[in-house]
């Protein structure tokens, strides 16, 4: 069977002349698109959808816009432009020339490293298989099917490096990866907070805001890697990543916007007797995923994140702009431990800190967005502000799993926290509550009740363009 | 302290040039008199070897002689091996030598002792009896090289005795196989043995004989008549081996650039990895020494001795072959044909030697990986080599023209040192997969096929080869080399032991922890001590 690659897989990788890619992906495309078939968006399958697709790495190539329907889309496979005479960052061997090959030495650590990161992509794109469904707008249905695609072009960039670099093996770990399904009991995705299914907007917004920011904070440590294609598949997804992480800060804003509205409308102050969500229901969605999201970064102390570093592997984040010493070595970072029922500060070695390190870089990003939505509800002179929990605060992975903490990051005891758990995070009635909101508005324009609609549409077009084209 | 940078070792030799063995040959009996001159020890001005005792140079030349009476002296059915000294035979390996040496070497000294120890003992099997004569005290290795002699003659002077004083003196054990031998092929009792190994002095030959520890004692008076008979009986009882004798010619080795080459071996040196290119026959066999199926596999004992002694920086040797495959096959059937002929010592002595060389390679403190690419000649004798590999990865070609073809000589001619053909040894609980292959003897294996066989460990195409197998060597020299050598050698054997497991594997194995430890080698440890009038301390904690 001959195939125009080029025509059918936008690449800079020069896939039409290379043998072993072909032959991998001769197999494993007819798989990815019965994979999305199976478990990708369920609803609009065969609509078009106003969609970007990269076609290139050039500034204007990378997001050409039309409808598409989404089988159809054309996932490509892009690297950024190599950096000439690039060196390794940070580490045992920063300054001496990147890697073009993967060293057998680091072959498996790699892999495992790509294959994480990849697990997380096709999951993400099954945990909101069914969510077009309860789309708030058509609008709001065009930006998931984006980041869905998007995701789907990411596992390609991950199985792209798995089936270039890693032989045999790596072609079994790329078929893996449309194996393994989201919060399935016997083949789950590698990751915790990626087998939760997405079953409501809220969970949407605030999962891209805080889940996919994770991504964008680990993407950048693998923009570090002295290992030079992963680093560049990785500046490339970057830049797509903006777009889903836009996706969910501005879903949040445009909630509490709403929220406001609806506050100030009913008699009671109550959003909900007008189809609207409550503040403190907002502030428990960001408790969740904020938290479940800062579990993805590691343990505090981490001895393969300082293998990790040592070796080039994995970097720390803007390495080159935000530090002058790149060996990381004789110098300590005091990370708080629960010693006798209380928090102590212990010297970690900087190394064995290095999740720790990109935890707080992370926990910075997250907090100028908190800082925007507030400057949001100041402006519209609303009393309530989001406010993010300490970094201790319901955690189940690392040094504080295990331990009870309230949002302000103080140790409380386990019955304390259960008494005020209500408070803090989602209940079953909040979801259902959410649930129930959860109502398809699918004419151009038009807004479910408990949702601004956006200051502005999607690549200059209207905000009641039709974004997705229904048969009906 | 620095350990000591020994020059690099040469393997061969020449009766012409022995300084520390006589080899005197009388019709079908030969002598093999230990004359050690103690001031010429391998590492000059480096120690004395006093009271006969020896350092590997004396091997070296030990092992020549053995093979030189296989080769050379076809006719021989006895030899009598004794000291040239009165009052003491042999004191074993030397202890400031074995004090000096650097671990490696210690390592590789005992593992080249035990396999000169072995192929004595093949000897003996093959029809050259070894008498052990002992006209003197036989301590630790002295007793030792007794032990791998099939009988063990000591004169009864009052004076004389057998000992293995390691522990009690040295606080090492009798490494040249001394433990084994005394439990697996004397028959010791365990109680017995236990006395006798913490007994410095030993026992004289009164008690020697009652334990099992000699089989026969002689008066002073009668010594030299009483050996000479029982060598005289003994010889008689062998058959005698028919063919004309073969001198053993010097090995025709050049250095390179890299490495060195023998004209059908050649070891390229690269940081941590040796690459071995094996050349199959390019001329019809012929019974001389230069013949491939001969000179062949001592070009490869030689090459695996120097990889082991003068490089150890090499931690994998990946290794190849170019050559007609029919060529290696039609050499084999030319030794095959020999050995059913049965009117030539010739051929069953170049199987053997076959044999021996391959266990050499089982025996390697390196990994080995064998590569099987377009133009490879692993067939045959050679296939054993790929069996022989840690892992092998084949080039799997297109029209399926780089193939395996399993013989019959896979399947019995050469056993590992666990007494199992590698086939056996390699399917452990599989029997009928092993015969499913002996019914493919003669046919053409792909790389597919040769992949499902599991006889290989991986067939990858032109998409994949190079850089799996890049990876693969990379990862290899990237691990620990002690955890390495470890695995290598515990997963190399499966199956049930033999005296020569228990050698390389129990008993090496205790002795080199034991060579590590503070209790023999720290600064108050027995074997830094011997000979000083300090006491050694020991940490006496035990697990």
């Amino acid at each position: 069977m001959s195939i125009n690659y080029d025509e059918r897989i936008p690449n800079n990788v020069d896939l039409s002349s290379d043998k072993r890619l072909q032959k991998a992906l001769e197999k494993w495309q007819p798989a990815f698109l019965d994979w999305w078939q199976a478990v990708g968006p369920q609803v609009f399958k065969t609509d078009e959808v106003y969609l970007r697709t990269a076609i290139s790495t050039d500034p204007g190539g990378w997001s050409q816009f039309g409808h598409v329907r989404m089988p159809d889309y054309r996932w490509g496979i892009f690297l950024a432009s190599p950096e000439e005479n690039r060196v390794i960052p940070g580490g045992d061997h920063a300054g001496k020339p990147v890697w073009q090959e993967v060293p057998g030495e680091h072959r498996n650590a790699l892999k495992r490293i790509i294959v994480v990161q990849a697990d997380t992509e096709p999951a993400s794109v099954e945990q909101q298989a069914y969510l077009a469904s309860t789309a708030p707008s058509l609008y709001d249905c065009r930006n998931l099917f984006q980041v869905n695609v998007e995701e789907g072009r990411h596992l390609w960039a991950m199985v792209y490096l798995l089936h270039a670099h890693f032989g045999r093996d790596g072609r079994e770990e790329a078929d893996a990866l449309l194996q393994r399904r989201s919060g399935n009991a016997d083949s789950p995705r590698i990751l915790d907070a990626f087998n939760q299914p997405c079953t409501d907007w809220l969970t949407f917004f605030a999962f891209t805001t805080f889940t996919d920011r994770d991504g964008k904070y680990q993407l950048g440590s693998l923009a570090e890697s002295a290992f030079d294609p992963l680093s560049r598949t990785c500046r490339f997804m970057l830049t797509e990543e903006a777009h889903h992480m836009f996706v969910g800060e501005t879903g949040i804003e445009r909630v509490l916007e709403r929220t406001v509205e609806l506050t100030r409308q009913s008699k009671n102050g109550d959003p909900r007797e007008l189809g609207g969500i409550d503040f403190q229901t907002v502030q428990k969605w960001v408790n969740h995923w904020y938290t479940y999201s800062l579990d993805l970064f590691g343990a505090e102390v981490s001895t393969n994140a300082a293998d990790y570093f040592a070796a080039g592997i994995k970097g720390r984040w803007q390495e080159a702009g935000k530090h002058t010493e790149h060996s990381a070595l004789n110098q300590f970072k005091n990370v708080m431990h629960i010693e006798d029922g209380r928090l102590v500060a212990r010297e970690i070695a900087l190394r064995n800190a290095m999740n720790e390190e990109l935890r707080e870089e992370y926990i910075a990003d997250c907090e100028r967005v908190v800082k925007k939505w507030n400057a949001t509800l100041e402006r519209m002179d609303f009393d309530g502000r989001i406010t993010l929990p300490d970094r201790r605060f319901h955690r189940r992975q690392g040094l504080y799993a295990g331990h009870t903490f309230n949002p302000a990051g103080e140790l409380i005891s386990p019955m304390e926290f259960e008494a005020k758990r209500a408070e803090w995070l989602p209940t079953d009635a909040d979801r259902a509550y959410v649930q129930s909101l959860m109502k398809p508005v699918h004419t151009p324009g038009q807004m479910a009740s408990w949702i601004a609609a956006p200051k502005r549409g999607i690549n200059r077009q209207p905000v009641e363009y039709e974004y997705v084209r229904t048969d009906g | 302290m620095a350990e000591y940078d020994y020059p690099p070792v040469d393997f061969e030799t020449h009766p012409s040039r022995y300084k520390h063995w006589d080899l005197s040959v009388d019709g079908d009996i030969a002598r093999l008199t230990m004359h050690i001159k103690d001031d010429q020890p391998m590492w000059p001005g480096k120690y004395e070897l006093k009271l006969n005792s020896y350092d590997l140079s004396v091997d070296i030349e030990l092992n020549d002689a053995i093979n030189r009476l296989r080769w050379e002296h076809p006719q021989v059915r006895a030899v009598v091996v004794s000291g040239a000294y009165d009052k003491v035979f042999c004191a074993g390996a030397n202890i400031r030598m074995l004090g000096m040496a650097p671990h490696a070497f210690k390592v590789n000294f005992c593992k080249y002792t035990n396999e000169t120890r072995g192929m004595l003992e093949e000897s003996s099997a093959a029809g050259q009896v070894f008498i052990a004569a002992l006209n003197g005290t036989a301590s630790g290795g002295g007793y030792e090289l007794a032990l791998a002699c099939d009988q063990i003659l000591l004169i009864d002077d009052g004076n004389a005795a057998v000992s293995l004083p390691e522990v009690p003196l040295l606080g090492v054990l009798p490494g040249t196989g001394g433990l084994t031998r005394l439990t697996d092929k004397r028959k010791v009792r365990r109680d017995v043995a236990d006395v006798f190994c913490t007994k410095a002095e030993g026992f004289r030959a009164k008690d020697a004989k009652r334990m099992r520890l000699i089989d026969q004692s002689f008066p002073r008076s009668q010594w030299q008549s009483g050996v000479a008979a029982f060598a005289r009986a003994t010889a008689d009882k062998q058959a005698q081996r028919a063919g004309a004798p073969l001198a053993l010619p010097p090995l025709q080795r050049t250095a390179t650039k890299s490495g060195w080459q023998y004209p059908s071996v050649h070891v390229e040196i690269d940081g941590r990895v040796a690459n071995l290119r094996l050349f199959g026959p390019t001329a019809a066999p012929s019974r001389d020494a230069q013949t491939w199926a001969m000179r062949f596999f001592r070009e490869l004992e030689d090459a695996l001795l120097r990889l082991r002694l003068n490089h150890l920086e090499v931690g994998l040797i990946v290794i190849r072959s170019e050559g007609d495959p029919a060529a290696v096959l039609a050499a084999d059937a030319w030794v095959d044909a020999g050995i059913a002929a049965g009117d030539d010592f010739y051929f069953a002595e170049l199987r053997r030697l076959q044999a021996r060389v391959l266990r050499k390679l089982d025996n390697m403190a390196k990994s080995v990986f064998t590569l099987v690419e377009a133009g490879h000649c692993f067939v045959g004798s050679l296939t054993e080599v790929i069996f022989a590999s840690d892992r092998a990865y084949m080039f799997q070609d297109d029209d399926g023209e780089n193939a395996l073809q399993l013989s019959a000589l896979n399947f019995g001619a050469f056993t590992m040192a666990n007494d199992q053909t590698r086939v056996a040894a390699r399917f452990p609980g599989e029997p009928a997969h092993v015969e499913a292959l002996r019914a493919q003897i003669g046919a053409t294996i792909d790389a597919e096929q040769a992949m499902e066989l599991g006889l290989v460990t991986a067939s990858l195409d032109e998409i994949d080869y190079d850089d799996e197998v890049r990876i693969a060597i990379e990862e290899r020299s990237s691990l620990s080399p002690d955890a390495l050598t470890g695995m290598e050698q515990n997963l190399r054997f499966g199956g049930g032991e033999t005296t020569e497991t228990k050698i390389y594997g129990r008993l090496t194995a205790w002795q080199n922890w034991i060579f590590q430890r503070p209790n023999a080698v720290g600064d108050r440890g027995a074997l830094s001590l011997y000979g000083h009038p300090e006491r050694p301390v020991f940490d006496y904690r035990r697990t």
